[in-house]
Order: structure tokens, then C-alpha cells, then sequence
């Protein structure tokens, strides 16, 4: 059992998390990821750690809530715990001294690109940062972005904050105004904003990264369910990513596979809010 | 009532499973044969002969002690059946239930000559639920020694290692990367087949009385690597299993409703999707199913797939697509029979060559071509080839691989000099001690031998156990 330490609500969907976990803040790096189950009849998710303190031994969590296990891990509060967390997993970031690097992340994606970032401004890279959601309310954390990155450029989808774009159209003007010093470009988001800055920068020809985020369920290699074609073939992206050479993914079997158990995620989520209001009911009732 | 004859003996005829009827239990999880009652398990322990060569014994991996448990059962003494099967076997209601017997124990009986031979692993079965109920026999551990033991991975190899190390007073402390310990007994090898409450009795007792620590959610190569599991215990023993699935190289393997059987039964086992939305992860099935291979994982998916199909109200079909004919099909028979029972279709001698989508980017067919047998391999096996111009479609919404697995690299990050074959399964020195080319380091079961069986990996576990402890004690003091 592991507990959550403390919890912070960064917009009315997306919560941050500090669970003790020892064990994986020891190893933690950037770019690695926990798989975690919130009770005995959870499912395995995969979140990325978005900070750790190794002396503390704790990690950070920071998700979004799109369906039953993040709805469910939203409602949880500071002293509750959670049944599963390992890791960490993944392959960690690469990283070195690349000159001038640019980092992307989008909505929820903010997250697991800061400590990529930080690690890039630690390695001496001069980097440029651009963060985007699709409204004000759901942008966090860009005064932590702002102190590792040497220029922050904010966008929102509908202007309600800062910039009105999408985080490809800043990129292009970069790539357009100063290409030939952008060493590398990392990108995490949803798949189609990943995908839409591996085509923005394809032909600019600079390596850009993504953190790939399939469906998983062991996180460790066991099932293949997390598989990416890339041009090589098929990868695992648990063990073998989760970042990959944006220019290299099938993007559009990746947003196929995403979108499989559609059904089944508004049936989970049907009988969650179900469950939810009959212990509502009952909480009533007991108080009456 | 004086002894039976010889003759009165082969004369009882081989008793029959108790099993839940083949239509009622397409529709449920729940386990397929309910087991012996005492008076089909002293019927069928009469069968015995007694022979003075028991043939049974050499067939069976770790050498159980076949004609005296069966006496003991057949003479009412069952704490004594338990005590003498536990000298060899600590886990026989698992092994019981899941031992490939046709081709070990029971295949040497020499009643087996005229087809019958001794149910000897419905009785091993018997004994092992009594001593489930009953706990007649409990796991002494002798005084703590001080040494500290790791074992990785809780597969029924480091289960049966860690018992034994344990017993010695030595203090065991097991690494788990998933949330339940069990390996395949737990995530691969379906409810209907061995109930987890079984599996479950057996890790929970041994944790008990032993005081072995599990630690689950510890991915040995990311949480803590081997190096660092060398820095602070005496030795380690590496039972990782061979968890890695392979998907076969042909067009279309990534359309949605393309799995490995790992993926599969993960799902529906270790995370119950059978319950689903009651638990939260879900598990698809196809109206139309094909599952490639032919080994118990294939009859597991085949017949998984079947109950879903059941549960979600699909009436549909589930075929096994086998390159081979029915001769060379390696699943225990049980469990083919069984699954011929519930309705699974056989293509022998068929093998896919591409996989078809639709706009959706999910399944919907698949090409196979026809395939003959030609000459015995090196290994025996008459191996397969091609009918030119054979090729034909299959109209296919869901497609599971299960065809062979390898070992799982993550365990071997940051361990050179452990030696490994071109497959990735660990080098052994010796196979009667399970010691690796590094030092302190043994490994035993799938991680040793691929893809193999539950009693060999125990017996791989148990031999390690005993050079471990001999280790420990400095009996034997090089590597
Ligand atoms: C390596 C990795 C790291 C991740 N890190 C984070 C993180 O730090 N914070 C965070 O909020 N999320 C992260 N995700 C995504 C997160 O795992 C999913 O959002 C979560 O599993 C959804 O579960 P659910 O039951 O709430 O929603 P579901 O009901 O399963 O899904 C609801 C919706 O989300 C989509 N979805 C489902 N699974 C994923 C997925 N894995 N990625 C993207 N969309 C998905 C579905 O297509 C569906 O539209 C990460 C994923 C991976 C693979
Ligand atoms: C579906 C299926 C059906 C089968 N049916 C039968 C049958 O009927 N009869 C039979 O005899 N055999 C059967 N087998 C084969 C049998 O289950 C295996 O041979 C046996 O389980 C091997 O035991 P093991 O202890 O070596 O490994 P496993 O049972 O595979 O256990 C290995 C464990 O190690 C863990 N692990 C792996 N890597 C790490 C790591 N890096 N860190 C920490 N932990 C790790 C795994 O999660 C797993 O729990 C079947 C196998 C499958 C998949
Ligand atoms: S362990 Fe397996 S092979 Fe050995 S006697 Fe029992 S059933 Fe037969
Ligand atoms: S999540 Fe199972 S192999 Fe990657």
C-alpha cells in the first residue's frame, strides 16, 4: 500500500499527487513512468513520474481525468492509499549537452515534460518551452516551466490564455525563424498533438522525440498491448520507449489502438458514477 | 475385508472426473473438474498394483513417491499420503491439476499398455486438496541462520525454491514486479482450470510458516537491479519465468483485436476482466475467434474466449489454427478434449499468412495457407510446409498469438556476466545445482529452459534450493 502524501487540485480535471514510494524514487529519472492500481479491482495505468525526491521518497503524479481509473484516483484524498505502484519503468530520457533544444507539452503532457526539461537545463542546453491546453483552466505549472527554460511560449487552444494556438503553430515559426540551431525537439501530449509536431518538424529534418502513451496492463514487457509499429516493425512501448522518433511512429494505427476500448471505458465510467451515487444515497440515509 | 487380488485390481475400471456439464460451464469461470469424492479417489487408488519397479516414478520430473501415497491414501491413512507426497511435491493440488501426466507418470504405468492407467494425477489432486483443508502437515523452518536469500519472480520455480531455503532458517525475501504473486499460476492459467484460491492457500501458507517476505510491484532491472540484490543478500535465485510473447512476422499483427495470449489472459486472469465493469479493466471478445497454436496457452485463450463469448451474448465460434496435425498438438490432452468439448473448432495444418483490417484499423480477416508434414526434424517432429497455391480466407474479428514465449530481458539489465543462449534463456553450469556463470547467482524454471512445465520449473527450483543451502553452510565453497 502506498500513500498519498499530499494532494493538490491544479484545475477541476486535473490533480497532482505526492505518493511515498521509496522504492522507485530511488531510481527515478526523467522520461520514466509507475504503473499504478488504486484498489483491488482497479486496472493497471500507466502515469509518469513528474517529480521525485529521492530523499524524501516520494513521487509526483500529476493526471488528468479522462475516464473510471483517473475519475476514480481524482476522488482520493491526502492519507488514502493506493494498492499498486512499480517501477519505474521505461527507458530514462537521454540526456546530454544538444546545443539548443525545444520542449512541447500539451494539456496533461506539461507534466511529464518538466522533468525532461529541467534535465535538459541541467545538462547546460538552451532551452525553449512551449506549453499549450485547450483553456485556461487546464494549464498548470508554468512558472515551474518558466524557471527551466531559458524562453516559455504559452498557447490555448481558444485564447483564454496567452497565446490563441495550437502549440504546432509557435513551433513552425521557430523551426521557420531559427531551425538550424534546434538541435532536438521533445513533444508530450495527447497522440494527435504528438503527431501533429513530428509533422512539423519532419521536414526540417530535426529528431524529435515522443513519450508514447498506448494502453497498457502489466507495463513490464509481458503482454504486448502496449505495441507501436514503428518503421523497423513493432515495439513495446513500456520497455523499449516510452519515448520514440516521432518521425518514425504509425501514428494512425496508434490513435486506432487508443480508441479500441472506447465502449468499454463509457461503460466503466457509466457504472462508476452508478456506484458513486448509490454511496451517496446510502451516505444519506446512514446520516439521517 | 481381505486385500484385493492382483487380478480383482486391473479388473476396477479407470474412475471418472466429476466435471461440471461441457454446455453449463461454457457459460461460467468456475473450475471444470470438481475432483475426486474419497470413495472415487479409494476406487481408484485400489487400481495400484504396487509394483516392485514403479515405472511411474521415472516419469515424473521430481520423482514423487507415486506407489506410497497411493497405499497410504487407499489404506485411510491420508495425513500419511500428504506427509510422504510433500517429501517430493510441495505444491500437489497445483500440480495435481495441471501436470502434463499423460506424457510423465502415467504414461509409464504399466496398467497404460491397455489404455488405463492409474489416475495418478486425480489422486495427487486428492491428496493435495486434504492437505489444503486440512493442514496436517505444516512447514517447520529450522533456527534463523542469518543468511539473507533473494528470490526473483514467484512462479511456481522461486515458490518452490524459497520454501526450501527457508526451511533451512535461512531468511528469504521474494521480488515480485506484478501486484500478485503466482507468475503464470496467477496471470496465464484460467480459474476453470486451477482456482487462484488454490493458488493463493499454498503462497499464503508458505508466508506464514516460513516468514518469507513477498515483495510485489519490484521490478528487478528498474526497482532494484541484480548488482544491487548481490550487494545485500548471500545469494539470489532468478525464477523469472519466460514471460516475452512473440508475435509471428506476417502483415497486419497490430490491427485492434490482434493480442497475444499473454495480453489476453492477463486480462481476463490476473485482472479479472471476465467481471467486468465490476473490475475495472476490460476484455474483448470477437464473434469469430481464431487462436494460432496449439500448447495449453492456446487452449487457455481458446477456451477463455469461448466463456466470454457466453457472458457477453456472442453467439459465435473460436477455432485453433495449427501448422501441425493432430498428432503433434502439445497441450495436455485433458485439455484438449475438454476443449473439443465446449465447441473449439480445429483448422490443423493451417497457418496464417497476412492479417486483414478495415477502416477502423480492426480486424477482419485473415489469409492462411495450407500446410503438409514432411520429414522428422532433428527433434523428431515431422516438420510443416507450405501447399503452394493453398491459400485461403478466414473471416476473423479477433486473432490471439500464442505461440511460445521467451524470457523477459528487463531482469538482466545491469548483470553482465551472466551468461545467456541466443533464445535469452540464462546459462546453468550444471542442472542439478542451477548455478549461473555468475557467482552467487542461480536461476531455474522458463527462464532456464523456455516456455516448459509447472512441476519442471519446481524441480529446477527445488535442486537450486538444495545448492543453495549447501552453499550457505559452506559445504561447497567454489563457484
Ligand atoms: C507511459 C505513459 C505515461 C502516462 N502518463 C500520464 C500522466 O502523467 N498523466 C496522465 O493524466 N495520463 C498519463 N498517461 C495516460 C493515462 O495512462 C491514461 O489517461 C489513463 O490510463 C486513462 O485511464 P481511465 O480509466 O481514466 O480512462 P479510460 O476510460 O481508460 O480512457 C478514457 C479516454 O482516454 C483515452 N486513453 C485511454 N488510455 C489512454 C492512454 N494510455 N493515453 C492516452 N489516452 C488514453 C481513451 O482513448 C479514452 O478516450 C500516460 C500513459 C502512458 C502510456
Ligand atoms: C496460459 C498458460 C498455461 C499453462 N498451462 C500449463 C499446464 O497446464 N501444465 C504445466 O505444467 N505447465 C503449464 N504452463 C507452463 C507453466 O505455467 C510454466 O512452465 C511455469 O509457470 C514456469 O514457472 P516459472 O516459475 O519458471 O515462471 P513463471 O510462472 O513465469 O513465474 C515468473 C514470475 O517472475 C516474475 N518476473 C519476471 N520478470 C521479473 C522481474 N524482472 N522482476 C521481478 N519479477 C519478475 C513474473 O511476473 C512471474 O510472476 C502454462 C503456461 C501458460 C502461460
Ligand atoms: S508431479 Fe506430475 S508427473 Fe509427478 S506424479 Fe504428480 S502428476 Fe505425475
Ligand atoms: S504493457 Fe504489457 S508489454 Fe507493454
Amino acid at each position: 500500500m502506498y500513500r498519498i502524501l499530499e494532494k493538490e487540485v491544479l484545475s477541476d480535471v486535473t490533480k497532482l499527487m505526492v505518493v511515498e514510494a521509496p522504492h522507485v524514487a530511488r531510481k527515478a529519472q526523467a522520461g520514466q513512468f509507475v504503473i499504478v492500481r488504486i484498489d483491488e479491482h482497479g486496472e493497471r495505468i500507466p502515469l509518469t513520474i513528474a517529480d521525485y525526491d529521492q530523499e524524501a521518497g516520494t513521487i509526483t503524479l500529476i493526471f488528468q481525468e479522462v475516464g473510471k481509473s483517473t475519475m476514480h484516483l481524482g476522488t482520493l484524498q491526502a492519507g488514502d492509499t493506493l494498492a499498486t505502484l512499480a517501477g519505474p519503468l521505461g527507458h530514462p530520457t537521454e540526456v546530454a549537452n544538444y546545443g539548443t533544444v525545444v520542449c512541447v507539452g500539451g494539456g496533461v503532457g506539461i507534466a511529464p515534460i518538466y522533468p525532461i526539461t529541467r534535465a535538459l537545463k541541467e545538462a547546460s542546453n538552451y532551452v525553449i518551452s512551449i506549453i499549450g491546453a485547450r483553456t485556461r483552466d487546464l494549464l498548470f505549472w508554468e512558472d515551474r516551466m518558466r524557471a527551466v527554460s531559458d524562453e516559455l511560449i504559452v498557447c490555448t487552444d481558444d485564447g483564454s490564455y496567452g497565446r490563441k494556438a495550437l502549440v504546432t503553430e509557435p513551433l513552425k515559426e521557430l523551426l521557420e525563424a531559427r531551425g538550424p540551431e534546434i538541435a532536438r525537439v521533445w513533444a508530450i501530449g495527447p497522440a494527435i498533438m504528438m503527431k501533429f509536431v513530428s509533422l512539423t518538424t519532419r521536414p526540417f529534418n530535426i529528431p524529435t522525440i515522443v513519450s508514447l502513451n498506448t494502453i497498457m496492463i502489466d507495463g513490464t514487457g509481458m503482454c504486448g498491448g502496449c505495441r507501436v509499429l514503428l518503421e523497423e516493425g513493432a515495439q513495446f512501448v513500456c520497455v523499449d520507449g516510452p519515448e520514440f522518433d516521432g518521425h518514425k511512429v504509425d501514428w494512425d494505427n496508434l490513435l486506432a489502438r487508443l480508441a479500441f476500448y472506447r465502449e468499454e471505458e463509457r461503460l466503466a465510467v457509466e457504472h462508476w458514477e452508478h456506484e458513486c451515487r448509490l454511496e451517496g444515497v446510502l451516505k444519506e440515509q446512514g446520516g439521517a | 475385508m481381505s486385500p484385493l487380488t492382483q487380478r480383482e485390481r486391473v479388473k476396477i475400471p479407470r474412475q471418472r472426473m466429476p466435471e461440471q456439464d461441457a454446455v453449463v460451464r461454457r457459460g461460467n469461470f468456475n473450475e471444470v473438474a470438481l475432483g475426486f469424492t474419497e470413495e472415487l479417489a479409494i476406487a481408484e487408488a485400489n487400481r495400484c498394483l504396487q509394483c516392485d519397479r514403479p515405472y511411474c516414478v521415472e516419469g515424473c520430473p521430481v520423482e514423487v513417491l507415486i506407489p506410497q501415497f497411493i497405499r497410504a491414501l487407499r489404506e485411510g491413512d491420508m495425513v500419511g499420503a500428504v506427509a510422504i507426497m510433500k517429501v517430493k511435491n510441495s505444491l500437489p493440488a497445483i500440480c495435481g491439476r495441471v501436470c502434463p501426466q499423460e506424457v510423465q507418470c502415467e504414461i509409464r504405468c504399466v496398467l497404460a499398455r491397455k489404455g488405463q492407467p492409474v489416475a495418478i494425477g486425480r489422486l495427487e489432486r486428492f491428496v493435495g486438496d486434504y492437505e489444503l483443508a486440512m493442514r496436517t502437515c505444516p512447514l517447520e523452518r529450522k533456527l534463523p541462520t542469518g543468511k539473507k536469500v533473494a528470490v526473483v519472480g514467484t512462479g511456481p520455480a522461486g515458490l518452490t525454491c524459497a520454501v526450501d531455503v527457508a526451511r533451512e532458517g535461512h531468511a528469504v525475501t521474494m521480488f515480485e514486479s506484478l501486484h500478485a504473486p503466482g507468475g503464470v499460476l496467477v496471470y496465464g492459467i484460467p480459474e476453470f482450470r486451477l482456482p487462484k484460491s488454490v493458488v493463493h492457500a499454498e503462497i499464503d501458507y508458505a508466508v506464514e510458516c516460513l516468514g518469507i517476505e513477498i515483495r510485489t510491484d519490484h521490478v528487478i532491472g528498474r526497482t532494484l537491479t541484480l548488482s544491487e540484490l548481490l550487494a545485500e543478500y548471500d545469494a539470489v535465485f532468478l525464477g523469472t519465468g519466460a514471460g516475452l510473447p512473440s508475435f509471428m512476422r506476417i502483415p497486419g499483427i497490430n490491427y485492434n483485436g490482434v493480442m497475444s495470449a499473454n495480453e489476453f489472459l492477463t486480462r481476463v486472469n490476473l485482472m479479472k476482466g471476465y467481471l467486468f465493469p465490476e473490475y475495472d479493466t476490460p476484455v474483448k471478445v470477437g464473434r469469430k475467434v481464431a487462436v494460432i497454436g496449439a500448447g495449453n496457452v492456446a487452449m487457455d485463450a481458446a477456451r477463455c474466449a469461448l466463456r466470454l463469448q457466453t457472458l457477453q451474448g456472442k453467439d459465435g465460434e473460436v477455432h485453433i489454427v495449427y501448422r501441425r496435425s493432430r498428432d503433434e498438438v502439445p497441450a495436455r490432452a485433458e485439455e484438449v478434449h475438454h476443449a473439443e468439448e465446449e465447441g473449439v473448432i480445429f483448422d490443423f495444418l493451417t497457418n496464417p499468412v497476412e492479417i486483414f483490417g478495415d477502416e477502423k484499423g480492426n480486424v477482419r480477416g485473415m489469409r492462411c495457407i495450407r500446410m503438409e508434414l514432411g520429414e522428422p526434424d532433428a527433434s523428431g517432429r515431422r516438420s510443416p510446409r507450405p501447399v503452394p497455391g493453398s491459400e485461403f480466407d478466414m473471416e476473423v474479428d479477433m486473432v490471439i498469438f500464442a505461440l511460445g514465449t521467451s524470457p523477459n530481458p528487463l531482469v538482466f539489465m545491469d548483470a553482465s556476466g551472466l551468461e545467456r543462449t541466443k533464445y535469452g534463456t540464462v546459462v546453468v553450469k550444471d542442472e542439478e545445482t542451477g548455478r549461473t556463470t555468475m557467482p552467487r547467482v542461480w536461476a531455474g524454471g522458463d527462464v532456464v529452459t523456455g516456455a516448459a512445465t509447472v512441476v519442471s520449473a519446481m524441480g529446477a527450483g527445488k535442486r537450486a534450493a538444495a545448492d543453495i543451502n549447501r552453499f550457505l553452510a559452506n559445504e561447497v565453497t567454489d563457484w
